[in-house]
């Protein structure tokens, strides 16, 4: 932490003065973020070893610790197995397209276009400032198997189309599609800043050296843009392990939970009044996110290092 | 360098690189230019295969039920508040708190300063249910401040004050209190105007996450008097009424529209923004 707090001597009035001042600059914020965030946060794990349950918000006496045999309890319920794993394969799918997919229009806008520029960056952004329920509006009719464009068009090539939200074959991979399209832009702006901070001396020099575009994009954009992917990935990744939405209202988590997630495993067992379940399942998710994003920056980490 | 074979073949690719960007383009916002053109057409038209772009006959009777039928003004009314209200103590209680954290000593601060950064990263859903809890002992459920008070101090908004006034040169201040400025004075005259990138950039993100938030206020709005435009629009959709697509469409423009305009205006802050927190 290298603040750059400055205190030039003064008295011990005059440091008690700096303190007060300071508390009364945080105050408000510190109050509202211990009871609504930094408490809760605590008070989650403190739950999730307990059995307690919507009914007892009247009885708060009837609640009794249980050490860890909500936790426990998770992996002998099918539910959660099946929403860990409906969970995995949506980061491990979706992750990878919506970078790839990012990268490629972020190259393709810095590769000296100059016309049109601002029209593309607004165009690919605009579904990551739209709320959820209108793109799953517009979505589900796209995807819908008789009046749907996709379904449309499949037929005008000659394919024959699928039902795609009621077919368990085909609502995740659905689902993260929609996903990867939604969110691309906000990868794209950040790899774009990333592109542009990389020297252009380099490309030069290289183009002396009679590099050709490939090699250069190998050897040059694709290291140096390393630190921006790592954040591309982290955010992304942290993003995609808690996905609730889109399931919630394209599916609702179905057809036959093959597009349940973690996240809404979690919301419905709150549903039921499972808050000690709840709060178990809610604390495992929390521990994947922190071990995903070490396990994002090891590997990046060390390719940067090679 | 400029011999005419590259400059032809450059000009080539250019124009491969126009069309593939425009492709991508159609796909991205396609979809939205169906929404809108369609929210005028009766269901008839709507559900017809194959589809129609321009409506045939456009007319206003989705909206007019939209605006009769199903509560909307009031849905609107909330959504308003919520992230006007939301924008407005985050810009306010993030800039305050990140001046601090930043520029003055207090016993505590790296205490707090590391609880900010430690909740950064907490998914949502796992402070759902004390959230909840806590919300019906205070009687904030189904409330307008009930939706508003949990996201009014935010661990990013500081991080993102802190981090920005950090960079602030320390003699500014100093010349400022020498002259006898109050710490209030200085960080109203001097500290916020030079922060206007910064407040311009949370403003917009908090005002969006908050127009399009969706888990807390579906949790924490049990009535129609309560209900924001997204959770409104996703239960009407989700319920028994959910092949009324004229209805849906007409809702998702009203949903989108106030977005849009904020985006389209700001859309310089908000890339320059975001490009910047993200790198930092």
């Amino acid at each position: 932490m290298a603040a750059g707090a400055s205190s030039p001597g003064g008295s011990r009035a005059g440091s008690l003065s700096r303190a007060l001042t300071g508390w009364t600059f945080v105050l408000p914020f510190a109050a509202l973020f211990l009871v609504f965030t930094a408490g809760p946060v605590l008070a989650s794990l403190a739950m999730s070893v307990t059995d307690i349950r919507g009914a007892d918000l009247l009885d708060p006496f009837a609640v009794n610790p249980v050490g860890l045999s909500n936790y426990l309890d998770l992996f002998a319920d099918p539910k959660f197995v099946q929403a860990s794993v409906n969970t995995a394969i949506f980061v491990v799918a979706g992750v990878p397209l919506t970078m790839a997919l990012a990268l490629l229009v972020a190259l393709g806008l810095n590769s000296g276009l100059v016309r049109f520029r601002t029209l593309y960056r607004v165009g690919y952004y605009l579904p990551v400032v739209t709320s959820i329920v209108a793109i799953s509006v517009v979505w589900r009719f796209l995807l819908h198997p008789d009046t749907g464009l996709l379904n449309a068009s499949l037929g005008l090539v000659g394919a024959g189309g699928a039902n795609w939200l009621n077919d368990p074959a085909f609502a995740l991979p659905a689902l993260i599609v929609m996903t990867a399209w939604r969110n691309l832009g906000f990868a794209m702006v950040i790899f774009l800043a990333g592109l542009q901070a990389i020297p252009q001396d380099l490309y030069e020099a290289a183009e002396i050296d009679g590099a050709r575009r490939w090699a250069r994009l190998r050897h040059i954009t694709v290291p140096m843009l390393r630190p921006t992917m790592l954040f591309v990935a982290v955010i992304t990744t942290i993003g995609y392990v808690q996905y609730f939405e889109e399931p919630f209202v394209m599916t609702q988590g179905g057809p036959l939970d093959s597009t349940l997630s973690l996240a809404y495993h979690t919301y419905n067992q709150f549903g039921f009044g499972d808050y000690g379940a709840a709060s178990a399942t809610g604390y495992v998710l929390f521990v994947v996110v922190v071990l995903l994003s070490i396990a994002w920056f090891r590997l990046l980490r060390n390719n940067v290092d090679r | 360098m400029t011999g005419d074979p590259t400059r032809r073949r450059d000009r080539r690719a250019r124009l491969v690189l126009h069309v593939l960007l425009g492709l991508g383009l159609v796909a991205m916002v396609g979809p939205f230019v169906w929404m809108v053109l369609s929210s005028f057409k009766p269901e008839e038209e709507i559900r017809r295969v194959p589809i129609t772009w321009l409506p045939e006959d456009p007319t206003l009777a989705n909206y007019a039920e939209l605006f009769s039928r199903l509560d909307f003004p009031t849905y609107f009314t909330n959504s308003v508040v919520v992230a006007v209200l939301t924008t407005a103590g985050n810009l306010l209680f993030c800039s305050a708190a990140g001046y601090a954290l930043a520029k003055l000593p207090f016993p505590g601060r790296r205490v707090l300063f590391g609880m900010v950064l430690g909740t950064i990263m907490v998914p949502n859903i796992v402070t759902i249910v004390p959230l909840f809890v806590l919300s019906s002992n205070l009687g904030l459920v189904d409330s307008v401040a009930g939706l508003v008070l949990p996201f009014l101090a935010q661990a990013f908004g500081v991080f993102l004050m802190r981090q920005f006034i950090l960079s602030i040169p320390d003699d500014l201040l100093e010349a400022a209190r020498i002259d006898g400025a109050s710490e209030l004075r200085v960080f109203w005259r001097i500290v916020l105007p030079l922060c206007r990138p910064a407040l311009a950039t949370l403003g917009i993100l908090t005002f969006l996450a908050s127009w399009n938030n969706f888990l807390w206020p579906l949790v924490a709005a049990t009535t129609e008097d309560t209900y924001t435009l997204p959770v409104a629009l996703a239960l009407y959709a989700i319920g028994q009424n959910r092949t009324d697509y004229d209805l849906l469409l007409a809702g998702s423009v009203v949903v989108v529209l106030p977005v849009l305009v904020v985006f389209v205006l700001l859309q310089r802050h908000f890339v320059r923004g975001i490009a910047t927190t993200g790198l930092k």
